[in-house]
């Protein structure tokens, strides 16, 4: 089945994750292949999804186990568990 | 993030609450991530979503002969997290921007990305990592809350749709609409502020995830 961009907009998300099925995925690879502006846009919401599971783009805050930590043995030193 | 392990989780509850206390930092040390990025989703403050991630900590010490391991131990954790977030929204109500409650899937409309052939891909070793963080914190702060939840507990901490779903307290097709929207608007968001870190080759991200 021939299907347009925002046909393809729709499913992007579901595609990077691999949950299209097997029909809807063959639709949308044919687009692609000639579709520059859908290329772009998957790449570019693929590289979003990237970065943003990348440990050392989105990071902890500097000391924050040590503090979480030293909080709770205070805590476990004056409390026993509930 | 780690991934859970039921047993060892079992064994360490039921040592603590026979009085080895110190096992607890044992026990929750693999799930602090997840705490502390389900509380900053919700409070977009790096100091409130810490002191809330202790107090979470704290109630989940204080709490622990409550769970009952019908649920996964993360999942029951994170919703612990979630009432703290919330109850802290709830306390800022006045001077708080956007509502919870107001937003529906279903106002929201179409989004057309960003189009922009020449983002193909992020040369990630030219970024100052910091400046990239900023620039994504900065963009899913941006993100209506439904949002913003959503994809910080699907992409950044790398949660499943169910576990998500769980978390959240919505149902499975909540969690992939919205995680397509917020990935719409995150993209229509970035692409043009990250354009400007033009790719100088190409592949980098290419064969996919």
């Amino acid at each position: 089945m021939k299907i347009d961009c925002k046909h393809v907009w729709e499913h992007i998300s579901a595609y990077i994750d691999g949950e299209v099925d097997a029909a809807l995925r063959a639709d949308i690879d044919k687009h692609l292949e000639t579709c520059e502006i859908c290329s772009a846009v998957l790449d570019s919401t693929r590289n979003v999804v990237v970065l943003m599971a990348d440990d050392r783009v989105f990071e902890l805050p500097a000391g924050y186990s040590e503090r979480l930590h030293a909080r709770l043995d205070r805590e476990l030193d004056l409390k026993d568990p509930g | 993030m780690s991934a859970s392990n039921p047993e060892f989780e079992a064994e360490c509850i039921r040592r603590i609450l026979a009085g080895e206390k110190h096992l607890f930092h044992d026990l929750i040390r693999p799930l602090e991530r997840g705490i502390y990025f389900m509380l900053y989703s919700l409070l977009k403050n790096e100091a409130e979503a810490e002191d809330a991630a202790q107090e979470t900590a704290i109630k989940v010490y204080q709490n622990l002969h409550l769970f009952r391991g019908d649920a996964q131990f993360r999942t029951w954790v994170l919703s612990i997290a979630r009432n703290e977030g919330l109850g802290r929204l709830r306390k800022q109500a006045s001077r708080r921007e956007d509502s919870l409650e107001a937003e529906t899937d279903e106002q929201s409309g179409d989004y057309t990305p960003a189009i922009l052939t020449s983002w193909r891909e992020i040369p990630l070793e030219e970024l100052e990592r910091k400046e990239l963080g900023a620039i994504l914190r900065k963009a899913i702060e941006g993100l209506p809350a439904i949002y913003r939840n959503v994809v910080m507990l699907r992409d950044i901490e790398e949660m499943d749709v169910r576990e998500t779903a769980a978390a959240l307290g919505i149902q499975e097709g909540a969690v992939k609409v919205r995680l397509h929207r917020a990935r719409a608007l995150l993209q229509r968001e970035l692409a043009p502020q990250l354009k400007g870190f033009a790719p100088r080759r190409k592949g980098l991200f290419g064969l996919g995830k």
